[in-house]
């Protein structure tokens, strides 16, 4: 059972480097709040059950929801018919396509929320009902009568490229393609990315390495599955509560799907219990507030975890090739690659992502990748965490430590000596600014893991790997109570514990106790559009917001105590949570701390508040460096994760126990990817493990501790350094784990996951091999 | 669906007989609540069967044990002696599910549910358990292997329950040991389970062996050339290279989700080979402990 | 359908209830009694949101029907704390940062307690193997280990 005997006495990841930060034009300063790790205000109601998640909201007279799926890969639905369904005791309404109109703005979105003329994968909504219980619903659902014309079906990314591919979409011309092609296929989309002359890189290159790989289909795993309450009034005036990590975005969709103003549909974000990409996007909720509009009464969806499988957007799989040449001293000369990803029945594969981020963590005078984006009969993907790039950069990185082997380079030195750099034009085209690929692979090679023995049948993997980070539209409001206590609001959804990053930064700002700042998500209805939770853009972008926000606050506050004391608002600056004189010209008064200012702000103009709206901008790349120690099995070809180690820029962690959390649950999520998660389908188009049971996600047993070491490069773009962290942790560990697994098995293994028979087949097959 | 609660198991059986419609017994519920959510079965009749004294209670009996057909894993695992005589049987047991399935699985409803894969099967075939059945026409024992026929199929007539499993006496110098493939540490159902007991004379000659194989097949085996092939040896390597060749040899599994035929045909002989090695240590502790733990 | 009337305690306190024979515990514990603290991850054992215990023994309220808990004692998320003040279990999440979306923390802090009554000072294997049926995929489990290791030491006085 004890697989791992050095687990017990594993260090606690609490390595922070730091640096003294100073780039904040507005203000130079030594962080106070910004880096401590206080408790969570949203903790209590998480710990005790009382915080409300998306299936927990409960609206008077609600009517239970459920959907009628397809059991067909790909179908024509040549009728429906629901008029028993409709009959039916405790039905209260029944739909299907005919209650949505044409959507030209959400075409894709509208097609795959409910099926209008072919079901394009297994689990496609095809109609759904509201029923006073869940036993009518289920009930109805049955007699709900679809006349299906079933088709061919595809659901494997190079077979469904070929040209006598089943077809899923006859309008589908490539675009990207100079000329067009004149006939329809598959895919959707190609792109190209890179500089140089790779041809010529080539030439020069003493080793070159060509690799073909695939990657199978997983999911993001949230442990919450989409749930909702829709409620429409009988004047069209609707509320929605919903778990989504973009309340504006479903508001937008929503509205536009049932035709009515944004401002007639309130929408409310609950708890979330796990996105990771996953609940960007509209499944469920079109389709209850069109029950609720049609039966009256409030409709709530919560999806089963077989439908979250079938039916909600997992991440693409992926076929690639890739091309590395490499001199003697250790130059990369040339790097190409061909990443072929489907992204299920609807176009928006992250296969441009994939291209573009395969070679990011290099400087090249030659690159070159290209994107296919195909569709399958599989569930429409959605973003799943860095969306695209662990595959490519698992192609990438293996073919880099194939090549560190061949020129007998440590695979860190040979990466130190070709990182990207502040100033290096990336892959991808524009040039990089700050960053820090450098520092953590220094810091991986100084770590005391990367030169800890090791045993027999183990293999130690390493990978650097790259994220972009966004901004993105955001606003923030800060109100100063009259108790001097402060409330904040935000419109992104709080996915990792971004609320306690918030109060942080605004405590930061005023110079109060962070247990005085308490921040909320608000409604649609409460605050400006802010984009989703995404592109691990919020503590980024909202915490810009919030800073902003703050320091207006701080300025007004500077006003009403120039106020008080009738001196000019110039003369008054703010200092540790005090208005002060700025200076002996200015007078002598006893400076007022912000509990004092907002006491009496009645008597000197109404209440004190500061407010931000933007579009960020500058979010910052960020790199990591991971190093895992894996065992293999021979006779079974099982394999363990012995240690693992996360090395990433942060640029500033403001609560660093959240900036590790968000290390260590992507290095995880890359552990399940790279090892045994994977979508399994039949000869029929099927899904075979719409379930944790056969979707092996990693358990606690399965692991070791996930040290972590925190790199802080300041990102110039955020008053305190910040970069986004939730994302760049799940690009390098399917490629370090594979080089792991690799080293440790003695071949080369191509293929994710590494399930213990294809683990066991590689080693075997090599055995036959060499005699 | 109607849900009764009998007090006996005379009164589960009439229950069950009497039932025109489907009827299912619930004893741990943690295979059948699964099914009843996912509409793969939708009984007319559930009998509940965990008030009924006879099924939740161990009894040693003969200096082996009688396990109750509704006592959960967790309980059993929790009895010293019995996890000192049948260590193998009792992790087969251990091992279905989570800590929380623990809490309610049984190893008969493991049994009765007919998995190829069920882990506790194959340990309580190498240890040669008995169960003991109640029926309309009262009371019969039958040998565990007997009772699968196929996935979801057994040999039980309608209206009969199978009561009580009966653990004979280990000997002096016997051990036994359960091992299964997963690709996780927990939470996954067998890819191969093999379950191994062993039985040596003073000199470490092994006079008895019985080794169940799970997950190959359409049920668990009894793999009869694999335990010749221990018999009358000292378990020295030939023997168990001869031994993992007998079991890979019995086995007749599909390629699934879970693993291929030949993943599955190669890896039972070295689970088989490791389960005999950890089953020969327990012998020669409980010999050297005078036969007793 | 004829509803099945059952008498239970949940919490400590005597609680009676009505269900349908398909419900099971977590659909009465939080459609008919409105605790919601018990999640509904899976509806099949896999995943140990919705843990609660029966007469004190860990279990998965999905995989018992409502009718099972009559006579039973049934300790659920929202009995641990006692009004304000947190078991050891839950402050220590909550002082490890040992939650992100927060959503399998009730059953963590379910299981874990769990545990540490029936062993007070287990290794960390340990913890990990008693836990695998809990699933987290925000952490890793890094923290959430810690949390319950730290507070199985405070619960010993150390």
């Amino acid at each position: 059972m004890a697989r791992n005997p050095d687990a017990d006495s594993a260090p606690a990841p609490k390595a922070v480097k730091t640096s003294t930060i100073e780039f904040d034009a507005d203000k130079a300063k030594t962080f106070k709040v910004v880096g401590s790790r206080p408790p969570r205000p949203d903790g209590m109601d998480k710990v005790t059950g009382r915080a409300r998640f998306g299936a927990d909201m409960v609206m008077p007279g609600q009517l239970v929801g459920l959907i009628l799926r397809s059991p067909h890969p790909h179908a024509v639905i040549v009728s429906i018919d629901t008029t028993a369904a409709e009959a039916l005791s405790g039905v209260k309404s029944v739909i299907t396509r005919d209650d949505f109109a044409e959507n030209a703005d959400h075409h894709d979105v509208l097609c795959n929320i409910m099926a209008r003329e072919k079901a394009l994968y297994e689990g496609h909504a095809i109609a759904a009902v509201a029923a006073t219980s869940k036993a009518v619903a289920r009930k109805a659902l049955k007699l709900i009568k679809v006349d299906y014309q079933i088709l061919p079906h595809v659901t494997d990314v190079d077979l469904a490229m070929a040209p006598d591919a089943p077809l899923l979409h006859a309008d589908m011309i490539t675009s990207g393609v100079t000329p067009a092609p004149t006939k329809p296929s598959n895919i959707a989309g190609r792109s190209e990315f890179g500089h140089g002359d790779v041809e010529a890189g080539f030439a020069l290159a003493d080793v070159i390495i060509e690799r073909d790989f695939k990657t199978a289909a997983t999911h993001q795993g949230y442990i919450e599955p989409h749930a909702c309450v829709a409620n429409v009034g009988a004047d069209g005036m609707s509320e929605l509560w919903c778990c989504t990590q973009g309340h504006f975005h479903v508001r937008q969709v929503c509205a536009s799907l049932l035709g009515i103003d944004v401002s007639r549909l309130r929408v409310t974000a609950s708890e979330i219990g796990g996105g990771f990409g996953g609940k960007t996007t509209v499944f469920i909720e079109p389709v209850a507030l069109a029950l609720s509009r049609k039966a009256g009464r409030p409709v709530k969806i919560a999806m089963s975890r077989d439908e979250v499988f079938k039916a909600s957007g997992p991440t693409a799989s992926s076929s690639m090739n890739v091309k590395i040449g490499v001199t003697k001293d250790g130059h990369i000369t040339a790097g190409e690659g061909e990443f072929r990803y489907q992204g299920g029945a609807f176009a928006g594969a992250p296969a441009d992502f994939g291209a573009m981020s395969a070679f990011a963590c290099y400087a090249l005078d030659n690159v070159k990748t290209v994107a296919y984006d195909v569709v399958t009969n599989r569930p429409k993907g959605a973003a799943y965490r860095a969306p695209g790039a662990p595959m490519s950069v698992y192609a990438v990185e293996s073919v880099i430590a194939e090549l560190a082997g061949e020129i007998g380079m440590d695979p860190i030195e040979l990466r130190l000596k070709n990182a990207a750099r502040e100033g290096t034009k990336s892959s991808y085209g524009p040039k990089f600014g700050s960053c820090g690929l450098v520092e953590t692979l220094e810091a991986a090679r100084d770590h005391p893991h990367y030169s800890a023995p090791l045993g027999p049948n183990q293999g130690r993997g390493v990978a650097s790997g790259f994220w972009f980070n966004f901004g993105g539209e955001t606003c923030s409001t800060l109100n100063i109570n009259a108790d001097g206590t402060v409330a904040i609001a935000v419109g992104t959804p709080d996915i990792g514990g971004s609320r306690a990053a918030m109060c942080i930064m605004a405590a930061e700002e005023l110079g109060i106790p962070y247990e005085r700042v308490r921040t909320i998500v608000a409604d649609t209805s409460s605050l400006g559009y802010n984009d989703t939770t995404e592109g691990s853009r919020v503590t980024f972008s909202s915490g810009m917001a919030v800073i902003k926000a703050s320091r207006k606050a701080v300025t007004e506050m500077c006003n009403r105590a120039a106020m008080i004391w009738d001196i000019p608002a110039e003369a008054v600056t703010w200092e540790d949570g005090h208005a002060k004189p700025s200076g002996a010209n200015a007078g002598e008064f006893e400076p007022m701390s912000l509990a004092e200012i907002a006491a009496t702000a009645s008597k000197t103009g109404g209440p004190i508040a500061g407010h931000h709206e933007y579009n960020a901008d500058g979010a910052g790349v960020s790199f990591g460096t991971h190093i895992v120690d894996t065992e293999v099995d021979p006779e079974t070809g099982r394999v363990d994760i012995l240690r693992y180690t996360v090395v990433q820029d942060a640029g500033k962690a403001i609560h660093p126990d959240y900036v590790e959390g968000q290390f260590q649950g992507g290095a995880v999520q890359g552990i399940g990817w790279a090892l045994n998660e994977e979508y399994i389908y039949g000869e029929d188009g099927r899904l075979q493990n719409a379930g944790f049971l056969d979707y092996r996600m990693p358990v606690a047993s399965d692991l070791p501790m996930i040290d972590t070491v925190i790199v802080e490069v300041p990102n110039p773009g955020h008053p305190y350094g910040v970069r986004g962290v939730g994302e760049t942790g799940i690009v390098p560990p399917l490629a370090a784990i594979a080089n792991g697994v690799s080293a440790a098995a003695g071949v080369r293994l191509t293929e994710l996951p590494m399930s213990p028979p294809r683990v066991l087949k590689a080693i075997d097959d090599a055995k036959v091999a060499a005699q | 669906m109607r849900y009764e609660s009998p007090q006996t198991i005379e009164a589960a059986s009439a229950l069950l007989a009497s039932e025109a419609g489907l009827a299912r017994i619930l004893a741990g519920g943690t295979d059948l609540l699964v099914q009843l959510r996912s509409g793969m079965v939708e009984p007319d009749l559930v009998v509940d069967v965990k008030n009924i004294p006879t099924m939740t209670s161990i009894v040693e009996e003969n200096g082996g044990y009688r396990i109750g057909a509704a006592v959960s894993s967790a309980v059993m695992n929790e009895h010293a002696d019995l996890c000192a005589m049948w260590p193998g049987v009792m992790e087969g047991a251990d091992l279905i599910g989570s800590t929380q399935v623990q809490g309610r699985a049984t190893m008969v409803g493991n049994l009765c549910n007919c998995g190829p894969a069920a882990d506790s099967v194959p340990g309580m075939v190498a240890a040669n358990a008995i169960a003991t059945i109640v029926g309309p026409n009262g009371r019969r024992e039958v040998p565990v292997i007997d009772i699968p026929v196929a996935p979801g199929k057994s040999t039980l007539a309608k209206g009969e329950i199978v009561e009580s499993v009966f653990l004979p006496a280990q000997v002096k110098r016997g051990g036994d040991a359960y091992l299964r493939f997963i690709p996780r540490t927990e939470m996954d159902i067998a890819v191969v389970g093999v379950g191994v007991n062993i039985e040596l004379d003073d000199s470490g000659v092994c006079t008895h062996a019985r080794v169940g194989l799970g997950a190959v097949a359409i049920k668990v085996l009894l793999v009869e050339d694999a335990a010749k092939a221990l018999i009358g040896s000292k378990l020295d390597d030939a023997a168990l290279d001869k031994m993992a060749a007998a079991t890979s040899a019995a086995c007749k599994p599909i390629n699934d989700k879970r693993g291929t035929i030949e993943f599955r045909t190669k890896v039972a002989g070295v689970l088989a080979v490791r389960a005999v090695k950890i089953a020969l240590e327990r012998a020669n502790k409980r010999a050297s402990n005078g036969g007793e733990k | 359908m004829s509803g099945i009337h059952v008498s239970t305690k949940i919490n400590g306190d005597a609680v009676e209830f009505v269900c349908d024979v398909e419900e099971t515990l977590l659909d009465v514990l939080r459609d008919k009694l409105g605790m919601t603290g018990s999640k509904e991850g899976c509806a099949s054992g896999d995943c140990g949101a919705c843990s609660v215990t029966v007469d004190g023994r860990l279990t998965c309220s999905c995989l018992m029907l409502g009718a099972e808990a009559e006579g039973h004692d049934i300790g659920t998320i929202e009995g641990i704390a006692k009004g304000t003040q947190l078991h050891p279990i839950q402050q220590k999440i909550l002082d490890h940062a040992a939650l992100q979306c927060g959503v399998c923390t009730p059953g963590f802090v379910v299981a874990a307690k769990a545990l540490l009554e029936k062993n007070p000072d287990p290794t960390e294997t340990e913890v990990r193997f008693w836990l695998a049926g809990n699933l987290c995929r925000c952490t890793g489990y890094d923290k959430i280990i810690r949390a319950v290791m730290d507070a199985a030491a405070e619960m010993r006085g150390q």
